[in-house]
């Protein structure tokens, strides 16, 4: 896993793959994003995202992960109470 | 989850920056040397998104957990709206289960309610219509 280097600018990361492409947003389209869950027993989407982990700052690519078990967590925020 | 060869990565709209003073400030408090695992930063929720956790109306992402196998496959997920927690024990539970599958080739099944130490079921022609014989509705409880 890469180390990330810090400067000033807040770094984000993004799914890897296939450049998404603008949509006109029609109702059709519109639907179709907010139903976009994953099935299981379906690949998951790569991504890259930079993080912090014990004193340092790391990029991390979830592919790197492939060959080991994965268990990915979302939650709305630091500092939240649950 | 380290025990069962679980890597985990955490994820929220937070900068990497906020990760490391929550991980200073607080979480170091509940976890000697604090958090293990990469806490990764997804500002804008595009992978959020790509996951189907990324609240547009609040801009922050719901409890989503998802157990990837080997291959990247999705097996299993669970996703709550923020004032629930989760239970860590059930996730070390379908990672068990999970992984007896995959050891065993997909011959042995886990019903309703296994842990482990709990019996298996072996799909197959013998199985069909003989569940009931193999396996009893309080095996489902603990």
């Amino acid at each position: 896993m890469a180390e990330e280097s810090v400067g000033c600018a807040r770094p984000t990361g993004g799914p890897v793959g296939e450049e998404v492409e603008e949509q006109v947003i029609t109702e059709k389209t519109k639907v179709k994003e907010e139903r976009a869950m994953l099935m299981v027993g379906q690949k998951v989407p790569d991504f890259a995202a930079p993080g912090y982990q014990q004193g340092k700052f790391v990029n991390v690519k979830l592919s790197d992960y492939l060959g080991k078990w994965v268990l990915l967590c979302f939650y709305p925020g630091d500092f939240t109470f649950v | 989850m380290q025990k069962l060869g679980v890597e985990v990565l955490s994820m929220s709209i937070d900068s990497m920056f906020v990760h490391k003073m929550w991980d200073d400030d607080e979480l170091k408090k509940m976890v000697d040397g604090g958090v293990p695992f990469p806490m990764l930063s997804d500002a804008g929720g595009k992978v959020g998104k790509a996951y189907g956790v990324f609240d547009e109306s609040a801009g922050v992402e719901a409890r989503g957990r998802f157990i990837i196998d080997p291959d990247g496959v999705l097996q299993g997920f669970e996703v709550l709206t923020p004032p629930v927690g989760r239970n860590v024990n059930e996730t070390i539970r379908q990672v068990q289960a999970f992984q007896l599958v995959r050891e065993t080739g997909g011959a042995e099944a886990t019903p309703s309610g296994w842990k482990p130490g709990k019996k298996t079921l072996k799909p197959g022609i013998d199985l069909v219509g003989k569940v009931w014989q193999e396996w009893k509705t309080d095996m489902a409880f603990d």
